[in-house]
């Protein structure tokens, strides 16, 4: 059976079939996995990106990994309906259906679950890249600004000049009633709480 | 109203500012986690030293690992964790380029490449009929500059073209009864020998042309003695046998074709032998080694028939491999066990008396015997040959020695944890000193100002490593006491070698390590086994002086009516406090929640006849155990049989020899599921120290709902027989999935949901009044999550507040679980993207903080989702009023968000198990996932609400603090002048 693969998997290249039948019902089902060049460039980078990638079928049941060229293969599979999911760090991949005929082998019956996309052949390519941290903002005067801090300061600020604003605006006769009753009330002035304002 | 106009604005702008950062950023690595590797027991270990370069050791493990590691250091070069069901047989490094693997049986043949661990072939190899005997046959053999590799597996033998994994040629071995014991091929020849018996006392030989797999020459030969066990080649053309009886050697030698049997009786060679013996295999030429009971004895052959025992010691002895130093020379290490050393020799194989080499090495005793032994050579600088020699211990860790002296060693047990549980750590006595604290400070100044040049962009590169460095060294996380969060706590987890380990959840650092004397093998107990561990006395209040220790629980041997054994073990110094051999078995541990006097937790322990024992054995816990008599009812699954059942206490036991702590127990119900068309997967209660703040949920229309919060829930989940197999060989019309929450007390089905076209496995996790699980649905070829939320009906009407202020309410009414619940549940099915290893969710001290739900996926990352996500209310269209309340509008598939994976960029290889445990800090739970690979980090599902986070910039608060007063003084001398001018005018 061994022998037979390679010869297989240039059948495949020729995008022929994905399937092969072995003895007593157990059938051989081959794939590539291909993630496109310049997708992982950016970002972090990725050591050893083909060598950590992972192919399992229903859950783990059969585990294999790939080739350096991206092709893989399960041995001795018993027809039904199989899943084949891709555990790639750095890449989402939809878990595809496989369905392994007894009746008509070779036939490929492939479809991504997420989807629903159907595939005439068994080459299977990450939906998206998976970025798992957050960008950090470049530094900017507004990010500062926002924080606590920069709040602090720009409401102090913003009292500080805009407040005597509102006072100017306000009717004359009516700052000056204002200022008589803060006097009567004897409302401390900001001097007179400080030291050293005790002096008037 | 232009004031508070701004006001408004000022708050809005202030909350908006608080952006929710789902994740951490890259810098942020390694701040509050950790990741540790690991490899497991290694099984088979092969050096690449021959070339100049990296110096190389290639292992496979038991934990289904194959990894190639450093020599010098011992870290990982590359590794890949096989299927479970992938078990490696063998390896062997072949052209020197690449690793190739013998797994499933003998089934699947994988060639890595030895630099970066790349797969470069795969080769499925197949056979006539299955047979347990596997050999993979090292071999010098070359076909045009091609290597071959032997390998016999299922009853074929093949020759495998180690360039690309062509067969080259296959022979089958037919003969039914026929046990292949040994493939031999002898050094510098084109033969191979297969031998084996047949029937029970045919010796059969087969001389195989090994360029092309002709069979040459066929011989057998029948024995009247008969065999037991393995063969040992000793010559290429000779072999050790036992007879069946075991106390009579066999040399069976088959030169020329010629096969002949010469006998030995092991009393002629030992004076006091001591019943049946075993072979204990080695490729030594001329050497082999038997082991009666405890004593090893290494036997020499000289030609053909002479026997001589060189050496017969009562220590646990192991002997390595032969590795061949020069032209016909071959070496081998023999280690020996004294106490708290291990001696090491290593001797040429045709010269016992002669050692090459003789060292003794300082053993920790924690680490228990050497189980393994594999030696390798280099030259000396003299020209002299040193060896190096690889060892596995007991507690499956790794070590190497080299010259008398540990090089490195690795903690291997570490990657098969049975059980894990916390600890906290001693409160700090005494202050620090004060040229601590001035020192600290002017450190800590520097820490921030470095800090603000970051955040204003002003800092060197060198500036941003050392900014970096200080992050991931702050010598304040892996300090060994409590702090104020509650972040810093052991981890104590227990491995299956027997071992108990305390990691400090700040860096990970092993605090300390024991290996238990209870789960060690003894004569009473052969195969102990590790089950649990519980925490046995957690001093607070009145007995702060006390340690706080632990409870392993180990059975001796596999099967349910095994006596158990315990030991208790302090968990600040690693000290086993006393170990006990128990008389009873323990099918089920149920942790009471009562505490004596100095804090020590009881314990019940159900035995395999229903007795219950209760630990600690003291008067005083059994009156308050007597006490709480009637209130303890615990139920026990059956999944073979389909049945559970619920319990109670009756009475002392009766009968037997009169023991205190014993009790009698009863049956109160029993679930029985009809075995023909449902099987129990999956229960899950709800954890034991879980707290729930509020029982009442307010939702959208000022109605409010009452959460059915019980901790007597049991969540169980049946698929139909068909479906219990794996998933491709069952149609959606044959396959189920029930679903039930079972009422443990009455035994009540509270409710029952029906999945149809839907099979396992199931993976659930049962949190408050919400239970989350799993599945495979076959019709739409998709994994399903579901929850089930329940809620109490019968406090539902309590809404109104005057019923409440004039006391006509029935909240004080007893709830009693015999009355009947009045329940509604509410349930929700999602699609999810990925196969899933495990399912766990936060805790938090008091349970304010929201819940996510940690899922463990197939490519042993951790994904934290929000429950929110899982949410029966969740509709497509939300009214303002539920989005207000926080409601998501319904997405059939639940988002994977790449920045939510707890792991980011790592992998917990071989996950098995996700534990949560609250910190101090309500918003803030720690996180340790388990599998070959540790996995530990601190979250916070609702953000660090009640703290500062780590980067809170200090530096910026004081200068804005004195530009704050800056402001003031200027404002306050302006203010001066201005009330002088007014007064002068």
């Amino acid at each position: 059976m061994a022998a037979v693969t390679p010869l297989l998997l240039l059948l495949l290249l020729s995008s022929a079939p994905s399937f092969s039948s072995g003895s007593r019902n157990a059938y051989n089902i081959n794939g590539r996995v291909k993630i496109p060049q310049g997708l992982g460039t950016k970002g972090y980078a990725l050591p050893g990106r083909m060598s950590n990638v992972k192919v399992l079928l229903n859950g783990g049941q059969n585990i294999t990994f790939l080739r350096p060229d991206g092709y893989f293969s399960f041995h001795n599979i018993p027809a039904g309906t199989h899943l084949i999911e891709v555990s790639a760090i750095g890449y989402f991949f939809s878990p595809v259906r496989v369905d392994v005929s007894a009746r008509n082998p070779g036939k490929v019956q492939a479809a991504l679950t997420e989807n629903r996309k159907g595939l005439s052949e068994l080459v299977l390519e990450p939906l998206r890249e998976e970025q798992y941290y957050e960008i950090r903002e470049p530094f900017s005067i507004m990010s500062l600004l926002k924080s606590p801090m920069g709040l602090m300061v720009g409401f102090m600020l913003a009292v500080a000049f805009l407040m005597p604003k509102l006072v100017e605006n306000m009717d004359p006769e009516e700052m000056r009633r204002a200022q008589e009753e803060m006097r009567s009330q004897g409302v401390p002035s900001l001097s007179s709480l400080l030291p050293g304002g005790a002096r008037n | 109203m232009a004031i508070r106009s701004f006001l408004i604005l000022f708050i809005l702008f202030f909350f908006s500012s608080l952006n929710p950062i789902l994740s951490l950023y890259e810098d942020q690595v390694g701040l509050v986690d950790w990741h540790q590797q690991y490899l497991g027991k290694v099984k088979q270990a092969v050096f690449h030293t021959h070339k100049t370069g990296r110096k190389r050791v290639v292992v496979s493990t038991e934990e289904n690992v194959v990894a190639s590691l450093d020599l010098r250091q011992g870290e990982i070069f590359w590794r890949h964790v096989l299927g479970s069901n992938d078990v490696i047989d063998g390896i062997d490094i072949a052209l020197g380029k690449y690793v190739i693997t013998l797994s499933s049986g003998g089934s699947i043949l994988r060639a890595w490449n030895l630099p970066d661990g790349q797969m470069v072939w795969e080769s499925s190899l197949r056979g006539p009929k299955h047979s347990k005997s596997l050999f993979l046959v090292r071999t010098n053999l070359k076909i045009e500059k091609d290597n071959i590799v032997i390998i016999f597996s299922n009853g074929r033998l093949n020759a495998v073209s180690c360039m690309d994994g062509e067969v080259l040629w296959e022979k089958d071995f037919e003969g039914e009864s026929l046990k292949v014991q040994q493939v031999i091929q002898p050094p510098g020849s084109n033969l191979i020998y297969v031998v084996g018996f047949a029937s029970s006392s045919l010796f059969e030989m087969y001389q195989i042309n090994a360029l092309n797999g002709e069979l040459l020459k066929h011989e057998s030969a029948a024995f009247s003695g008969g065999f037991l066990g393995e063969v040992s080649p000793v010559f290429s053309e000779t072999v050790v046998a036992l007879d069946s009886t075991g106390l009579i050697l066999l040399t069976i030698s088959f030169q020329n074709g010629k096969i002949s049997f010469h006998q030995m009786p092991i009393s002629n060679l030992v004076k006091d032998s001591f019943g049946p013996a075993k072979i204990i295999p080695s490729s030594v030429i001329g050497i082999f080694a038997i082991k009666m009971n405890a004593v090893t004895i290494v036997i020499r052959v000289k030609d053909e028939s002479k026997l001589e025992v060189v050496e017969k010691t009562n220590h646990e002895t192991s002997i390595s491999d032969a590795l061949s130093i020069s032209e016909g020379q071959q070496a081998f290490a023999l280690v020996q066990h004294a106490s708290h050393e291990i001696h090491l020799r290593v001797k040429l194989a045709h010269n016992w008396d002669d050692n090459l080499l003789k060292e003794s090495v300082k053993m920790d005793q924690h680490r228990g015997l050497v189980h393994k032994v594999y030696i390798n050579n280099y030259i000396r600088t003299d020209k002299s040959y040193g060896f190096r020699a690889l060892i596995v211990m007991e507690d499956h860790s790794l070590l190497l020695l080299q010259q008398g002296e540990i090089v490195w060693s690795r903690e291997d047990g570490l990657a098969s944890i049975i059980d894990v549980t916390t600890s906290e750590l001693p409160v700090e006595r005494d202050g620090v000193s004060v040229a601590k604290v001035e020192h600290n400070l002017f450190e800590w100044l520097k820490g921030h100002m470095l800090k603000l040049k970051g955040t204003l962009m002003l800092a060197s590169p060198q500036d941003i490593a050392a900014i970096q460095s200080m992050r991931l060294k702050n010598s304040e996380k892996s300090k060994m006491t409590r702090d104020h969060n509650g972040f810093r706590k052991l981890l104590i987890v227990l491995t299956r070698a027997g071992k108990l380990f305390a990691l400090h959840t700040g860096d990970g650092h092993i605090v300390w390590s024991h290996l238990l004397q209870s789960l060690q093998k003894s004569k009473v107990c052969q195969h102990p086994i590790g089950l649990n561990l519980y925490k046995w006395q957690v001093p607070h209040h009145h007995a702060m002086d006390e340690n706080p220790s632990v409870l392993v629980i180990g059975k001796c041997g596999p099967s349910s009516d095994a006596p158990g054994a315990l030991s208790f073990v302090d968990t600040y110094t690693g000290k086993e406090l006393s170990s006990l051999s128990l008389v009873h078995s323990v099918a089920q541990v149920i942790p009471l929640p009562y505490t004596d006097s100095t804090e020590q937790c009881l314990h019940l322990l159900i035995d395999a006849d229903k007795h219950a024992h209760l630990y600690p054995k003291t008067p005083e816990a059994i009156s308050i155990f007597e006490r709480e008599f009637s209130n303890i009812y615990w139920y026990s699954v059956e999944d073979d049989n389909g049945i559970i059942k619920g319990h109670a206490l009756r009475g002392k036991c009766t009968g037997e020899v009169a023991d205190e702590v014993c009790f009698d127990t009863r049956e109160l119900w029993s679930i029985v599921f009809p075995s023909e068309s449902e099987k129990i997967i999956a229960t899950v209660t709800r954890k034991l120290n879980e707290v729930v703040h509020t029982q009442a949920k307010v939702i959208a229309d000022q109605e409010v709902m009452y959460k059915y919060i019980s901790r007597n829930l049991l969540f169980v989940a049946t698929v139909a027989l068909k479906g219990s197999v794996e998933i491709g060989s069952v149609t959606p019309e044959e396959s189920w999935l029930v679903a039930y929450l079972i009422d443990t007390v009455t035994g009540r089905i509270l409710h029952q949901v029906t999945h149809h076209g839907s099979q396992g496995p199931v993976h659930a996790v049962f949190s408050e009044n919400w239970v989350v699980y799993h599945y495979f649905n076959l019709k739409a070829q998709r994994y399903e999550m579901s929850v089930i939320e329940i809620y109490d009906q019968s406090r539902a009407d309590n809404k109104d507040v005057w019923k409440l202020v004039l006391g006509k309410h029935n909240l004080t009414s007893p709830i009693s679980l015999y009355s009947r619940p009045d329940v509604i549940t509410k349930s929700q099915s999602y699609f999810f993207t990925h196969s899933v290893k495990a399912i766990a969710v936060t805790s938090t001290t008091k349970g304010i903080t929201s819940k996510q739900l940690l899922i463990g996926t197939i490519g042993d990352q951790v994904l934290a989702l929000d429950k929110r996500f899982l949410d029966p209310r969740r509709t497509v269209n939300p009214t303002q009023a539920e989005k207000e309340e926080g409601i998501i509008p319904l997405t059939d598939p639940l988002p994977i968000i790449p920045q939510s994976y707890v792991t980011h960029a790592l992998r917990v290889e071989g996950l098995r198990g996700i534990i949560t445990v609250p910190a101090k800090l309500e918003s803030t739970t720690l996180v340790f996932a388990h599998g070959v690979d540790l996995f530990f980090t601190q979250l916070a599902p609702s953000r660090t609400y009640d703290s500062l986070t780590d980067d809170f910039n200090y530096a910026l608060l004081l200068i804005t603090i004195v530009a704050l007063l800056a402001a003031i003084f200027v404002t306050w001398t302006l203010s001066e002048r201005k009330e002088l001018q007014e007064n002068w005018r």
